[in-house]
């Protein structure tokens, strides 16, 4: 075979631990859970946009390895169909026709959007029903939908709108992509991954993928792209899925990707501070009443509050 | 006698010449209604409370289900609101602030230590704690309806904004709290003051009872001719 130079390295999956479950789990939603025995290795998912072109082969790995159907929809004139993830699309290419103000070209900017694996979980902060987000200590954010109840509240929780509840089902559960937390489980690397004929999606531990960025981003500088860098934003804690971007210090122009994303204070104060704020207005109102009724005593209406009603009701003098 | 009914009397309140004197205050219907907002505002705690927070989150099992709590609070929500303004059209002319009210709060933290009442001015068929509870009921079942038709999402998802969502479930969990703080006080109430419960149970008190707590109201169906055997 002749050394084509644009001839792939394999993906870099080695060096995962595979068959991971309940025991190592370091987060569960609406409760706790002993730490873990052993740290699996963390591993993440590296999206290099600028390698993406656009080909739709990881939508449809997608829907083919979680067997989900999507009705047709309809042509609005752009590559971005489905136009916005659901609770049958786990992932949805972001396409965005950018012009650069410095070279004036033409960027067509493709954002894999999917889950961003969190190390801080909005949705699983935000969840209200015990168990239904877990996290792994792989850094695997997954939902189980036996435990969701639907309410919700993971899409207000989440800083990158990726959460969908599905609504005309008879039992609303959320959905989201589990970065193929099964394949992981058995060695494989998720099916988005598999299916890049680019290798603009690859998967491995998240120190091989930081490497391998670096590489990335190496390539990017050198072909004047001063800005090329890694998004594992900080905010929350890190993620594990990366991008790569040629232009890392706006990542708004990558169809919104949020620049500085972190769990909104709104949510931060109604799931931290509100909880004990309400259970000590309650708790303290009910306790003060209690007592006020052992120390006042009952107001209890005396004989001659009922005689002065006889006397003014004329029924005293029948 | 042709005088007009003052503002806070009631269709069916009535005052009985009996021993002792029988004041009727609320309605079969009123009761029925307000029971129903009793019953209603139980199980939207339980199925409310049950998603505030993991350690009550138990309480979801009254309903069979998580599911089953979530998809059952939008609908009670609903009946609530429908009963809770069956009661606000009966009695908000009822409930309009009056001369007395100000001067009645003033003095209410003496007598809730348990100085005499007689300290207080004579109110109507509501004192004044009764109708600012009354009043910020009704305000917050508002901010409850629209906040929580926000946080519906089979229905409404597409109406708000996931910021709003956001700020919309903090008003909802921080309005329910402060409901219940109001419910509190009312329920406290009802057991300090004793015979005041058997208004809602059987519809009527007793005459002293009336002298006491709301002499204007009783002086008002004396006045008005609304006593009968």
């Amino acid at each position: 075979m002749a050394n084509f130079e644009f001839v792939l390295p394999p993906a870099p999956t080695t060096n995962i631990k595979v068959a991971f479950g309940e025991g190592d789990l370091v987060a569960r939603s609406a409760s706790s859970v002993p730490p873990p025995a052993k740290q699996l290795t963390p591993v993440a998912k590296l999206i290099d946009v600028s390698k993406c072109i656009g080909c739709k082969a990881c939508e449809v790995a997608c829907l083919e390895w979680n067997n989900l159907r999507h009705p047709i929809g309809i042509n609005t004139g752009s590559y971005n169909i489905p136009p916005d993830l659901d609770p049958n699309i786990f992932t949805v290419m972001r396409f965005t026709e950018w012009v650069n103000p410095e070279t004036k070209n033409l960027e067509w900017l493709i954002r894999k959007d999917g889950c961003m694996h969190c190390v801080d979980p909005g949705c699983l902060k935000a969840c209200p029903a015990p168990g239904a987000i877990v996290q792994y200590s792989n850094g695997i954010v997954d939902f189980d939908h036996e435990k969701c109840i639907g309410c919700g509240y993971c899409v207000r929780g989440c800083p990158f709108n990726i959460p969908r509840i599905s609504r005309n089902a008879d039992q609303p559960k959320a959905y989201k992509c589990t970065l193929c937390s099964d394949r992981v489980a058995v060695g494989q690397g998720p099916a988005c991954a598999k299916s890049c004929p680019t290798h603009a999606i690859v998967f491995g531990t998240k120190d091989e993928m930081k490497k391998h960025a670096e590489g990335r981003i190496k390539d990017l500088k050198s072909r004047g792209f001063s800005n090329a860098g890694l998004y594992d934003p900080p905010g929350v804690g890190g993620t594990h899925v990366m991008y790569v971007l040629a232009h890392a210090d706006k990542p708004e122009i990558y169809a919104g990707l949020p620049k500085d994303p972190k769990i909104s204070t709104v949510v931060e104060i109604w799931k931290g501070l509100f909880k004990y704020a309400g259970f000590i207005a309650i708790g303290g109102l009910a306790a003060v009443s209690v007592l006020h009724q052992v120390i006042a005593g009952p107001n209890r209406v005396s004989r001659a509050d009922e005689d002065n009603a006889k006397r003014l009701a004329g029924s005293d003098k029948k | 006698m042709t005088t007009t009914s003052p503002y806070d009397v009631q269709p069916g309140d009535r005052v009985h010449r009996r021993d002792p004197v029988v004041v009727d205050r609320h309605s079969s219907f009123v009761r029925v209604n307000h029971w129903t907002t009793v019953i209603t505002m139980l199980l939207l705690w339980a199925s409310g409370f049950a998603l505030f927070h993991p350690s009550l989150y138990f309480l979801a099992g009254l309903f069979g289900s998580g599911e089953n709590a979530r998809e059952w609070h939008p609908w009670l929500g609903l009946v609530l609101f429908v009963a809770f303004y069956g009661l606000f059209f009966r009695f908000w002319r009822a409930c309009l602030f009056a001369g007395e009210d100000s001067r009645w709060l003033a003095g209410l933290p003496k007598v809730m230590a348990g100085g005499d009442e007689e300290r207080l001015p004579e109110v109507g068929r509501f004192n004044a704690g009764q109708k600012m509870f009354f009043w910020i009921m009704a305000i917050m079942v508002i901010i409850m309806l629209v906040t929580g038709l926000a946080m519906w999402d089979q229905y409404f998802y597409d109406y708000t904004t996931i910021e709003q969502k956001r700020i919309m479930v903090l008003i909802h969990s921080v309005v329910a709290v402060l409901v219940v703080c109001g419910v509190i006080v009312h329920v406290s109430m009802v057991i300090w003051e004793r015979g005041t419960l058997q208004a809602m149970t059987r519809g009527y008190v007793t005459g002293g009872w009336a002298w006491k707590h709301h002499r204007k109201w009783l002086r008002e169906l004396v006045t008005g001719g609304r006593v009968g055997p």
